[in-house]
């Protein structure tokens, strides 16, 4: 077996997730400044409440595809109105509060919704039903899954739709000029605070589907299943720039897949000192390089006054 | 007295404790051409700031017939109110079509390309370059494109900021005979300026400030012979 390959396989799968991730917290940043610690939380709740929502048509005799697809877009509702919320709630009232209060206030929110999640979902891990076609496909001495490939399909159509929008149409050409200068804006008529609750919207929407694309990947999910899933994102986010949104997709994909290597290769490196359950340092390692090197990320602009 | 275009009353802004703005009345008929003048600090920019509600005033402002001191900003340029800020305020990082297509973002008739069309040929060298990014324009060119910007949200009245801070000579004389144009096609202009020569050439009527409050007011012919205004803004 490959393993070179076989990683970069998986890091791309990843990646994929992460980069869908990455894309929440870089919209916010991008228009607001502002670091949703909360989104990892967000992700979580997508993750949980598809599964319910599967669970509850699991033995309808629907097709699991459609099962999957159903769970999906409850659960995308179910983030999108949490998304809006807390932006109302928890950040609205602090829009020119000093720039601590917000991320504090975030933190709070964090806490909430996984104490809510442990609450309604419990304290235990969920078996996630595999209900996409189970196939697996050989490839140069590596393989890949079926779930693997709708992965990074699906993540990779998404970040092209989303591309669209923002580049593409009067919606994201309003973003992109609210983002830069919202008092502007604002005299071409665009309401700031529409902007800014449809970002949250959108993101909240990615969320959800990286939380049903992650649990699927994994077959697992619990209520903390946000944390270091949002961090690792959030990583992502200043490895490409916060607040680019290609360099959101790219360090999404390059985290990934180094993360996927490292843990491949840690145990060679180390002597078997280290083993592959160490690839959370990998990232981690990676944020610390980038913020002494290149705060600006890799293809973003000033990032280290404002965050 | 038949309703003027902008009717202002006692309009008043504060910078947390301290006021900017202290008791301002105005008026401007429809096809007029005003100019607002005055000194460093005098409180112009924050005058139409207020006037196009981005910043909170007490006071009445009333623009064709209707009280706006309540409405937020974004709903002003529907109704034909429009501000070209200071310091031209474009979004560099949105190309010169994409900006000019943002002021025309609360329309949704059928007339936006045409009107595109008009503003390019007003604005020649914005037609040259409609990919390029705002950020790269020159300071001149990034006052023809805000100006364009605003026009292509078909304003009736036109609050203009200093068209002219910054630029070239030459490059003021093109500015001004932009707003001419913009004048002769029936738009009603607030011109605020600190080259107060210029500014009373261009308008028929003017308003001098002097921290916070209007001082004079009267015919552009009748404040360029006056004694303090010559003294003061004219260097004569
Ligand atoms: N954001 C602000 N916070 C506090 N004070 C301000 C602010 N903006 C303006 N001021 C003060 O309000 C007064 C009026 O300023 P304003 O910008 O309206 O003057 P102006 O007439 O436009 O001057 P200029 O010709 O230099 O543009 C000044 O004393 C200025 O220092
Ligand atoms: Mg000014």
């Amino acid at each position: 077996m490959d393993i070179f390959l076989q990683q970069l396989i998986n890091g791309l799968t990843l990646g994929s997730i992460y980069a869908l991730v990455a894309l929440g917290y870089t919209m916010v940043y991008g228009i607001l400044g502002l670091i949703n610690f909360a989104h990892g939380e967000v992700v979580m709740i997508g993750a949980l409440s598809s599964l319910t929502f599967v669970r509850l048509l699991e033995n309808s005799g629907l097709p699991g595809t459609l099962v999957l697809l159903i769970g999906l877009l409850l659960a995308a509702l179910v983030c999108m109105t949490l998304g809006f919320a807390i932006e109302r709630v928890a950040y609205r009232p602090l829009r020119s509060a000093p720039r601590l209060a917000p991320l504090i206030t975030a933190i709070g929110v964090s806490i909430v919704l996984q104490q809510l999640a442990m609450l309604i979902w419990g304290r235990g891990y969920h078996s996630v039903p595999a209900l996409l076609p189970a196939g697996r496909h050989e490839f140069l001495g590596a393989s890949f899954t079926n779930v693997q490939v709708v992965i990074v399909v699906v993540a990779a159509l998404t970040m092209v739709g989303l591309t669209l929008l923002v580049n593409r149409t009067r919606l994201g050409r309003a973003m992109r000029a609210t983002a830069e200068n919202p008092a502007i804006a604002g005299l071409m008529g665009v309401d700031a605070d529409r902007i800014i609750s449809l970002t949250f919207v959108i993101g909240s929407a990615l969320a959800a589907l990286a939380g049903v694309l992650v649990s699927a990947n994994y077959g697992i999910a619990h209520y903390h299943m946000g944390f270091i899933l949002g961090l690792k994102a959030f990583t992502a986010a200043v490895l490409g720039g916060i607040g680019n949104l290609a360099g959101a997709m790219v360090g999404g994909v390059l985290l990934g897949v180094i993360e996927a290597l490292g843990a491949g290769y840690i145990g060679d490196l180390t002597g078997g000192v280290l083993g592959s359950h160490y690839q959370d340092v990998f990232a981690f390692f990676v944020l610390i390089v980038v913020l002494v090197f290149r705060p600006s990320g890799l293809m973003g602009e000033k990032v280290a006054e404002r965050a | 007295m038949a309703a003027s275009l902008l009717d202002v009353l006692n309009l008043e802004v504060h910078y947390g404790g301290i006021a900017a703005v202290k008791g301002v009345s105005l008026a401007i008929e429809p096809g007029e051409m005003v100019c607002l003048i005055g000194a460093n600090g005098a409180g112009k920019t924050t005058t139409l700031k207020a006037l196009a509600r981005m910043l909170p005033a007490q006071g009445e402002i009333h623009y064709r017939g209707e009280r706006i001191d309540a409405l937020p900003s974004h709903a002003l340029i529907g109704r034909g109110l429009a501000l070209v800020p200071e310091g031209r305020g474009v979004f560099s990082r949105l190309t010169i079509a994409e900006n000019l297509a943002m002021g025309a973002y609360h329309r949704r008739d059928g007339e936006i390309a045409a009107d595109l069309d008009r503003i390019h040929g007003l604005l020649p060298r914005l037609r040259e370059r409609t990919s390029q990014l705002a950020g790269t324009l020159s300071g001149g060119e990034q006052q023809m494109l805000a100006i364009g910007r605003a026009l292509m949200g078909r304003p009736k009245l036109l609050l203009l900021d200093e068209p002219s801070m910054g630029l070239a000579p030459l490059m003021v004389q093109k500015v001004f005979e932009v707003i001419r144009a913009v004048a002769a096609q029936g738009v009603t202009i607030l011109l605020v300026e600190q080259n107060a020569r210029l500014a009373l050439e261009v308008c028929q009527r003017g308003y001098v400030m002097e921290s916070g409050r209007i001082t004079l007011a009267d015919s552009s012919k009748a404040l360029a012979a006056d004694a303090r205004v010559r003294a003061a803004y004219l260097g004569a």
